[in-house]
């Protein structure tokens, strides 16, 4: 594995692990940490020439609309660039206030945990689409 | 009836976007002390997590309040937020889903509602927004 990580607000270390990328996220981010991660994501999958990005979720606080749409851009993005997108652990209770406010990630594929994550990119992540 | 309002509380300057980030966790912080459920909780700093962009999208700047509050026993938060911008020209429609005046997807203030209990606007154009927002410990 090895580490790039592009200047962001707070730190979100995008791993290389053979042809995926995973992007741990370790804290609450800001709009612009947000941001900035896509702009990273972006460019490690050019460096790398990644097929699969990860992105964990475990961490993160909230998900309100900004997030979700942000979200929703990367995978698209990604999917652009010929690489596949799973978001990975989203907490219960975010799931739960993100299914009350009606945020749906459209077009994204999302898993329980990492090991579910890779499993699909294995498959070629053709799994829960939503 | 109207609410008493609890000892504790905050101000959160909202002038950034960490500010958003910071408002979101005190309002966690404040319910989960007044008893809420791990998932209460995640929805209040959520819905706060809105409001506070929304200061931030269309006024520039602002305020969020957090107040600890008890009625007949129960205990909720409520939220106002508050700036000094052009205000909402047209609150039903603001209410509508998916209508944004900021090339952004809509969805905040109806999803504000729908994550919250009490739920009101007072806004008049030129003299800022005022939304206050209560979420109950028991619905």
């Amino acid at each position: 594995m090895s580490t790039d990580l592009p200047e962001l607000g707070v730190d979100v270390p995008i791993l290389k692990q053979g042809a995926y990328l995973i992007a741990t996220v370790q804290s609450a981010l800001s709009d612009a940490d947000l941001l900035g991660l896509r702009e990273a994501i972006m460019a490690s999958i050019g460096r790398h020439r990644s097929r699969g990005v990860i992105i964990d979720v475990t961490a993160l606080d909230v998900m309100d609309s900004f997030a979700t749409d942000l979200l929703c851009e990367i995978a698209q993005m990604t999917r652009l660039r010929g690489a596949k997108t799973v978001i990975v652990g989203i907490q219960p209770d975010v799931a739960y206030a993100m299914a009350h406010m009606g945020l749906t990630l459209e077009g994204i594929v999302a898993a329980l945990d990492l090991e579910e994550g890779l499993a699909l990119l294995d498959q070629g992540a053709n799994g829960r689409k939503s | 009836m109207r609410e008493t309002i609890i000892n504790g509380g905050a101000c959160v300057q909202i002038d950034g976007d960490r500010a958003i980030v910071s408002a979101r966790q005190q309002g966690r912080a404040l319910a989960l002390g007044l008893g809420f459920s791990a998932g209460g909780a995640t929805l209040v700093a959520t819905a706060i997590s809105e409001l506070a962009r929304n200061i931030l999208l269309y006024a520039g700047e602002g305020e969020i309040v957090l107040k600890p509050v008890e009625r007949t026993g129960n205990e909720g938060l409520v939220i106002v937020a508050r700036d000094r911008g052009p205000g909402i020209q047209d609150i039903p429609r603001a209410m509508e889903d998916g209508y944004s005046t900021s090339g952004r997807l809509g969805l905040g203030l109806p999803g504000v509602k729908r994550l919250m209990d009490e739920f009101e606007v007072v806004s008049a154009t030129g003299n800022g927004t005022q939304i206050r927002a209560v979420k109950w410990r028991r619905p």
